[in-house]
């Protein structure tokens, strides 16, 4: 409805409006970190009494003449990017770069040079389509993005598959880790214990977690198995230095994002200038990655940034022959992998739950999460 | 409007010569105004000096620096009630000199103002009713996962046209080169034309053009080749249009909005999703044709035609 704004409302139902569409009753959804970069106003093409929510898991009730992979009664996981499976970018499995499934491509291209995928519940640049926070959704391409999964296993060990734990996965499969690897995991939300997580299934040797509040810390160390630093009481550079002889990470991962956190000067300027727009987004975070990092080693973004940033140490990038490796995860490809991880026992990713509530609750979910209220770590809403 | 913009630059200088004097020699510059030139007026000359030279930059750096020629209204504004106060107070040494002061002050603030109102004004379209309007050439290209062969002939048939170009409502293939095409036209109007083929390379390129009687005179070529590596086809797309004088010319003006090279960008995105997918994309917000929040519409009744077609 605004900046800090969401209401629950009566909305009609979703119809059918493509021939490849689905109507999805949505039995789980989230409230995704990235959902608070739009409640706080940073991502632009929002309006008034669009439909959040991009993580979301539900029952098949209805289908387009040409859907053929799915029947209605079956229980599907929805990934957040909405991919078509037939253009040049579908084919190479970088379905979050989808050729075809944003209509509003001619605004994220005047922003961006040319457009991704479209993303549910995500603004208008990003396709204008209604998100999952809601009783009933309507998915379009349901026979390329959906993924049926077994009945008995309940709702909260696969719902992530939609965003998070495929995001996590992303995020350390991009560090290209190799056995002794040390990776260093900034932010311990829900996507930087998935992040920690993954990097130990990919075969690294220690993880190393950074946040400032001392929950999200100790969550970190006692289910995700990380080292910890908090970042309020130490310096970060000269820890991880000391912490891997010198070296500094073989990897690093932004679990953040552009609404980045620091403490003092670093932290006002970066917030002064986004507020007069000077740079729409805060690199905190991937300044000190740059400057942490071993010589050779790379980075990798999954938190989310908007537009532009200022400060940026190119310099350190290039003559210490930095990777960066970055982009909206193409959930599409890790869903079915993940989710024998899932099957196999490798991995329960209801462990980053903290709370449960009801869809009508939502905007009270919305304040824990920002907040950090009663230890919020992944908040599910049921409709 | 172009005239708008060169008043600015005119005013950015002035701006500068303006500002330049009364930060590098506030003292002379304050007795120039006939003020007393203390320490306050000096802070005050300053001020009003750094002021001017942004505003200046802002002028001449901007493309349409509306805002700046308001923030020289604004700036107007404070000296006239600086100077103002001046004159009630004490502070003029030489009252005549501060009230030439004044005056000019006075003088600039109306070219400011008239300045400020023209570049506010909204570009294009509106003012050039009786006047001639611009040709328009618009030229894009897309990738495509299909065959040069599927490509082609599916624009062949010009009857599809429309399906993925917004300002057609129509295409009718009345022969074997011959064509009547009718585009849309602001207040529920249609704008016609009959086009006859000029070049048809089967697989690679089709052009056509506008026959004499044209409410618009036009023409347009599509170019079709492989995409490098086997990654389907690529296409560039060539556009003209010229309006002709009058109100229909404006009318015809308007059918592309005010960006008419992201409309066709917009056009050829829609063709490579009805040759990948078979349909228009649409989100619950794109299905209507005007501004709609992303949820589920109302009713799919009046844009179930125009989803099929």
């Amino acid at each position: 409805m605004g900046k800090k704004d969401v209401k629950v409302e009566e909305v009609p139902d979703p119809k059918i409006l493509m021939r490849q569409d689905a109507i999805v009753r949505i039995t789980s959804t989230t409230i995704c970190g990235s959902d608070l970069h739009l409640y706080d106003g940073f991502i632009p093409t929002m309006e008034k009494g669009d439909i959040l929510g991009h993580e979301f898991m539900g029952e098949v009730v209805e289908l387009g003449s040409e859907v053929k992979n799915l029947k209605v009664g079956d229980r599907v996981v929805v990934p957040f990017p909405i991919a078509c499976g037939r253009c040049s970018m579908c084919q190479r499995t970088l379905f979050s770069l989808c050729e075809n499934s944003n209509p509003n491509a001619h605004i994220a291209a005047a922003l961006m040079g040319h457009s991704p995928a479209g993303i549910f519940g995500y603004s208008h640049m990003m396709g204008g389509y209604a998100g999952g926070q809601s009783q009933y959704v309507r998915v379009p391409f349901a026979d390329v993005g959906p993924i049926k999964v077994p009945d008995g296993i309940p709702d909260e060990k696969v719902l992530f598959l939609s965003d998070i734990f495929p995001t996590g996965y992303y995020a350390a499969e991009n560090c290209n880790i190799k056995p002794g690897d040390v990776v260093a995991v900034w932010g311990c939300g829900p996507v930087g214990q998935f992040a920690i997580a993954s990097a130990y299934l990919l075969g690294a040797e220690r993880v190393i977690g950074i946040d400032r509040f001392e929950y999200r810390l100790r969550w970190a160390r006692e289910k995700a198995g990380a080292e910890t630093i908090n970042y309020e009481e130490v310096d970060v550079k000269e820890t991880l230095d000391e912490m891997t002889g010198g070296r500094g990470p073989d990897a690093c991962i932004d679990a953040v994002g552009l609404e980045a956190h620091a403490p003092g000067f670093v932290g006002a300027y970066d917030r002064a200038k986004q507020a007069v727009k000077l740079e729409t987004d805060r690199p905190i975070v991937l300044r000190e990655m740059i400057m942490s990092c071993r010589n050779g080693g790379t980075l990798s973004i999954a938190g989310v940034y908007g537009g532009f940033i200022d400060k940026f140490p190119i310099g350190a990038v290039m003559n210490r022959a930095l990777t960066i490796k970055t982009g909206q995860t193409p959930v599409q490809r890790y869903m079915q992998p993940l989710l024998q991880r899932i099957l196999n026992g490798d991995i329960d990713p209801g462990f980053v739950v903290s709370h449960h509530m009801s869809l009508d609750e939502a905007p009270r979910g919305y304040e824990m999460f920002v907040n950090k209220e009663n230890e919020a770590m992944k908040i599910i809403l049921k409709p | 409007m172009a005239k708008a913009v060169q008043l600015a630059r005119f005013l950015g200088w002035f701006s500068f010569g303006l500002g330049l004097p009364g930060v590098a020699a506030p003292k002379q510059f304050t007795q120039f105004i006939g003020v007393k030139g203390d320490l306050e007026d000096r802070k005050w000359s300053y001020v009003v000096g750094v002021r001017e030279i942004i505003a200046g930059a802002g002028l001449l750096i901007q493309p349409r620096p509306v805002i700046w020629a308001w923030s020289r209204v604004a700036g107007d504004v404070m000296d006239i009630a600086l100077l103002g106060r001046a004159l009630s107070s004490k502070k003029a040494k030489k009252p005549d000199r501060t009230a030439m002061a004044l005056a000019a002050v006075a003088g600039i603030t109306l070219v400011d103002l008239y300045d400020s109102l023209a570049l506010s004004r909204k570009p294009a379209g509106a003012s050039k009713k009786n006047k001639e309007v611009e040709a328009m050439q618009v030229k894009k290209a897309i990738t495509i996962s299909r065959s040069p062969e599927e490509v082609y002939q599916f624009w062949h048939n010009f009857e599809n046209l429309p399906r993925f170009m917004q300002h057609l409502h129509s295409v009718q293939v009345t022969g074997d080169k011959k064509s009547h095409w009718k585009a849309k036209a602001p207040a529920g109007t249609t704008v016609e034309w009959d086009a006859e083929i000029i070049m048809d390379t089967p697989n690679e390129r089709i052009a056509w053009r506008s026959l004499e009687g044209a409410d618009v005179e036009n023409s347009g070529s599509v170019t079709i080749k492989p995409a490098p590596g086997g990654m389907g086809t690529e296409i560039l797309v060539d556009l003209s249009y010229k309006p002709p004088a009058g109100p229909i010319g404006a009318a015809v003006a308007k059918l592309f909005g005010e960006e008419p090279s992201q409309q066709i960008q917009q056009d050829l995105r829609r063709f490579k999703q009805i040759m990948e997918i078979g349909e228009v994309v649409v989100s619950d917000a794109t299905f209507h044709e005007r501004p709609h929040p992303a949820r589920p519409p109302e009713t799919t009744a009046n844009k179930e035609t125009k989803a099929k077609k």
